[in-house]
């Protein structure tokens, strides 16, 4: 029994792993340092319904609402956008897709710069399309030692007026805009990017990041509101 | 006595290296976090070694510490010997990639500091076994 027990430990170590393993890849989402409203499981958030986005495509009062919080720098945040593209070529008005920003400066050294670009592209009523190429462009600009002149770029592209467009970045509404949106993501427990709400309850990250799994999901809101 | 304790911190490595994984497999090691690094270094090409991620390698490694260190407790010096080589081994693959957090990919993951510090811890636990050996030998 003794010359067993060395390799029944490690068996039992083995299994542990395994389990433990198994078990955590079935778990949605890291747990929020944030308690979780009652209706909501341990690891989603429930947040009240925002009717007031500024910048959203499809329908404002459509019955699914889905909302990002991104950053233009994340690399995660860039692999989304083709899946919101589709999701929004698909669904049309059947839902609401706004975007909110959550740049994280720490680690994204132009994340708040491009921001404000989007935010100052909105000011000429250009936003989706600045925020397309910045999603699009992120490996351009997001890896020299300046961003600017990639946006500055991108503003003379869109055909904006850029010596405003210059203006408007470093502009206090562009910077009131994602502060806004700061606060916003600060108030609903947000911590990292990017972030997605469908109808106010926070959509798992491997949920967001497959296509599929994501249409189940607006599916089933769909079918709940019909 | 010492092995037991190598086994027992083989275990905190083993967790971690676990999670990693499990973050990595599952997508989410590439979010972005707005209080430290992780995302950076488990997104950049050093988490990988072609398919396979790092932190699956290294947790396979500290099963066979741990695995090792519990046959050595139990009187296998063979176990011990192998325990000596792997732990070297760790020791310098964790100090490379502290090198490639600080040096090349300019932030850190607390994840892989903590797993260095197990290493580390490890290497100090396996070099006083060593020693403790050798005196009780030359007596």
């Amino acid at each position: 029994m003794k010359r067993l027990l060395p390799v029944i430990i490690i068996v039992v170590v083995l299994l542990i792993m395994l389990g433990g393993g198994a078990l955590l890849m079935r778990t949605p989402q890291p747990e929020s340092a944030r308690p979780a409203l009652s209706t909501a499981t341990p690891t989603q958030r429930v947040v009240p319904r925002d009717n007031q986005p500024v910048h959203f495509k499809g329908r404002l009062d459509a019955p699914v609402q889905l909302e990002e919080f991104g950053d233009y720098q994340c690399p995660p945040c860039g692999i989304f956008h083709p899946i919101a593209q589709r999701v929004l070529a698909q669904y049309g008005d059947r839902l609401r897709f706004s975007f909110r920003n959550f740049p994280l400066p720490k680690i994204h050294k132009f994340a708040a710069e491009a921001a404000r670009a989007a935010e100052a592209a909105g000011q000429q009523g250009k936003f989706w399309e600045m925020h397309d190429l910045l999603y699009e462009q992120q490996q351009e600009w997001s890896k020299g030692e300046a961003a600017r002149p990639f946006f500055l770029k991108y503003a003379q592209q869109l055909g904006l007026d850029v010596n405003r467009f210059t203006q408007d970045i470093d502009g206090a509404v562009a910077g009131m805009r994602v502060a806004q949106d700061d606060n916003l993501a600060q108030a609903r427990g947000v911590t990292g990017t990017p972030t997605l709400f469908l109808n106010g309850r926070e959509v798992p990250f491997e949920q967001m990041m497959d296509y599929d799994k994501l249409h189940v999901a607006i599916e089933a809101a769909l079918a709940g509101k019909s | 006595m010492l092995d037991v304790l190598a086994a027992l911190l083989s275990l905190v490595g083993l967790a971690d290296a676990v999670y990693l994984t499990v973050e990595h497999l599952t997508g989410r090691s590439v979010r972005c976090t707005a209080i430290a690094g992780c995302s950076e270094v488990l997104s950049s090409s050093y988490a990988t070694i072609g398919p396979v991620p790092l932190a699956a390698l290294g947790a396979l490694a500290y099963f066979t510490v741990f695995s090792l260190a519990t046959l050595a407790a139990f009187g296998y010096a063979a176990a011990r010997k192998l325990l000596v080589a792997l732990v070297a081994g760790m020791c310098a693959m964790s100090l490379w990639l502290l090198f490639v957090q600080a040096f090349i990919i300019r932030h850190f993951c607390q994840y892989c500091l903590l797993s260095l510090a197990v290493t580390l811890s490890l290497t100090a636990i396996v070099i006083i076994g060593r020693m403790l050996q050798r005196a009780v030998r030359n007596r």
